[in-house]
């Protein structure tokens, strides 16, 4: 039997394999088990009802997908009167991923799912900051530091700091979120795209651009979580373009100490728990006991010491 | 990337309620008209208990010429569980419908579902009509089959450009249906021509419900009629999809829910919605 417990902060997960934030609903429970899964993360809420972004909203991409869905929300009251409870008849923990134009309003909202049957706070920061140009939170050390250390002192709840790939300062950031108080880091979100149909040369969504999800994400993510887990000390998530047990492997080496599924849950609905099956079986034939001796265990050791954590190509 | 497959049922997700991925295969694959093609699958018996209007996710495969990547929603033209069997009529579109009509006997398709709410008919219901077009047809054409086996009236008013590209018109005098024929060759299509064929049938007493699919041309004209005579009437309606299942949002469309403007997934509260909350687009 190989051990697949994973820890992450003082949270004990049963496995590593989590739904990424947006790509699943109690809705996926008339499909698969959803005690089976490490953790639930529900879509991002808001804590005013919100409608979203105009269609189109998803468009696909060779082999990959955008999606400008926005956050429609139906408002926290809804959220805590309905969605808790539903997740709450599962033995699995809860993560909560939350929110905001401001700072303050990132609070607000912590400190109001600080309720029991959540167990963790997942922190949306790629979203605009209002207060700033719009910018994403999670595009600045500074602005990340402020909304986290806002956060930390809002809840006692682990908080986990959700990054995204549009920036030129991962490790900065990531480093900024560790020092105000962030338990986990989540990499990361989707990257700004865009795509235009070529007979009516108009954008393919909605919104003009969208984030990019699916395996060709994946390359930058794991670079982002190689990067983050060389530089802070709190546990990784990996997420980004994982479809395959061979790509959860390879964010494991990279450092991650746990990841999430997205968009292959809208290929397969049931990817999560055939992963878990393939990640067993994988391990077993490897004979490796424990998937933390898999952990950061990638063998850079060789690499000349001039390497520079570059943020673009050379 | 691999995607993985499920090889059968009894591999196939234990559903709490009856929605399925599973491997179909293919019986034939043939085209119906320039545009249309009828897929034929063989299907396990456990993911055809099915309602008219519901639709599967189909997991288009990936060719050489095609590389399709999300699902693509398709009606479901016909079930049986008694032959094992599943069919879509489909128009050939795009990436993945191209891809669909590579497909060859013996080959698998993945599919998702039954997916979504389909078509009710209420009991004191006992004249139907049936106002379809295009893909429209595949959608109502089991909805037709559904009022048969109940012993309802039938209506089916069936449009297409030209008197070629009408389909499905045997399938729909076979179920009984009383079948007029609407074409834009003819100048019989025309709105006017529509509603001056409806409002005969509702002055014969042969209309307690109408019945629709996708068009806003259709959408309006029937939410008119029906406004006026007070009938009642559903409309399947199409929005782009990624999950199917309810989890991204990406499907939704507006309703009028007695004054209300709300947000509905269509892949979840629908396909199938009432005629007077939707709102022509
Ligand atoms: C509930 C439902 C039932 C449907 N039933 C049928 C049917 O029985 N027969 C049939 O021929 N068609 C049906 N359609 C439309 C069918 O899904 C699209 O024609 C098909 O997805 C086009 O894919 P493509 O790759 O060939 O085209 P492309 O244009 O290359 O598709 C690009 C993207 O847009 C989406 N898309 C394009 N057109 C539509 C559309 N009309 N509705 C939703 N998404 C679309 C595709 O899924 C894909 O993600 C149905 C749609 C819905 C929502
Ligand atoms: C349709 C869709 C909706 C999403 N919604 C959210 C969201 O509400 N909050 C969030 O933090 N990330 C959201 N994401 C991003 C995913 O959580 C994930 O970070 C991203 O898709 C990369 O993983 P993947 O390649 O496995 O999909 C969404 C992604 C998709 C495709
Ligand atoms: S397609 Fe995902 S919610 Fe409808």
């Amino acid at each position: 039997m190989v051990n697949l417990k994973t820890k992450i902060g003082e949270l004990i997960l049963k496995n590593p394999i989590m739904p990424a934030s947006g790509t699943f609903s109690e809705d996926l429970a008339e499909v698969l088990d959803l005690n089976k899964l490490g953790a639930h993360v529900t879509k991002t809420i808001t804590e005013e009802k919100r409608c979203g972004n105009p269609s189109p909203r998803v468009c696909e991409v060779s082999g990959s997908m955008l999606n400008s869905i926005g956050i429609p929300s139906k408002g926290i009251e809804y959220f805590i009167d309905t969605v808790i409870p539903f997740y709450s008849q599962y033995n699995v923990p809860l993560i909560v991923s939350i929110s905001a134009q401001t700072s303050d309003g990132f609070a607000r909202i912590c400190e109001r799912v600080s309720v029991p049957g959540v167990d963790a706070i997942e922190v949306n920061i790629s979203c605009p900051n209002i207060e700033e140009d719009g910018k994403a939170f999670a595009m600045r050390p500074s602005t990340t530091q402020s909304v986290m250390t806002k956060l930390r002192s809002a809840t006692d709840l682990p908080l986990w700091a959700k990054l995204s790939p549009n920036t030129g300062e991962t490790i900065e950031v990531a480093m900024a979120a560790e020092e105000s108080g962030a338990d986990a880091l989540v990499v990361s979100n989707t990257m700004l795209s865009m795509a235009i149909d070529i007979h009516s040369r108009k954008p393919k969504l909605g919104n003009l651009m969208g984030g990019l999800s699916g395996p060709s994400l994946k390359p930058i993510a794991l670079r982002m979580a190689y990067q983050c887990a060389k530089s802070v000390s709190i546990p990784i998530i990996g997420c980004g373009g994982i479809s395959t047990v061979e790509d959860i492997i390879e964010y494991l080496i990279a450092g991650a100490t746990a990841i999430q599924v997205g968009t292959a849950t809208f290929i397969n609905p049931n990817a999560m728990v055939t992963l878990l099956a393939d990640l067993e079986n994988f391990l077993q034939k490897q004979n490796i006991q424990n998937i933390s001796d898999l952990i950061g265990s990638v063998r850079d050791e060789d690499a000349t010491d001039d390497v520079v954590f570059m943020e673009t190509a050379p | 990337m691999t995607i993985q497959q499920l090889p059968n049922i009894e591999n196939a997700s234990p559903a709490t309620k009856n929605i399925y991925e599973v491997d179909t295969f293919v019986k034939s694959n043939t085209a119906i008209t320039e545009e249309y093609r009828l897929l034929i699958l063989e299907a396990p018996k456990t993911i055809l208990n099915c309602q008219p209007g519901q639709f599967f996710h189909l997991q288009c495969p990936v060719t050489r010429s095609h590389q399709p990547y999300l699902r693509r929603p398709m009606s479901i033209y016909s079930y049986s569980q008694q032959d094992c069997e599943l069919q879509f009529l489909f128009k050939v579109t795009g990436e993945g419908t191209q891809a669909l009509s590579e497909l060859k006997n013996g080959d698998t398709l993945n599919v998702l579902g039954p997916l979504g709410v389909g078509f009710s008919i209420e009991p004191e219901w006992e004249n139907l009509l049936l106002l379809a077009r295009g893909v429209g047809l595949a959608t109502l054409a089991p909805l037709a089959q559904e009022a048969n086996r109940l012993g309802k009236k039938l209506t089916a008013i069936c449009s297409a450009r030209s008197p070629n590209a009408l389909m499905s018109i045997d399938y729909f005098k076979d179920m009984g249906a009383d079948v007029i024929t609407i074409t834009d060759t003819e100048g019989t299509s025309t709105l006017d021509n529509m509603r001056h064929i409806i409002e005969l049938k509702i002055s014969q007493g042969a209309v307690d419900v109408m019945y629709t699919c996708g068009s806003n041309r259709m959408l309006k004209l029937l939410q008119e009629i029906g406004n006026l005579h007070s009938l009642p009437g559903e409309i399947a309606l199409e929005q782009q999809m990624a999950c199917g299942l309810g989890m991204c949002q990406c499907c939704v469309r507006s309703f009028n829910r007695c004054g209300v403007i709300t947000q509905e997934r269509v892949c979840r509260e629908g396909p199938v919605f009432k005629i007077q909350e939707a709102m022509p687009w």
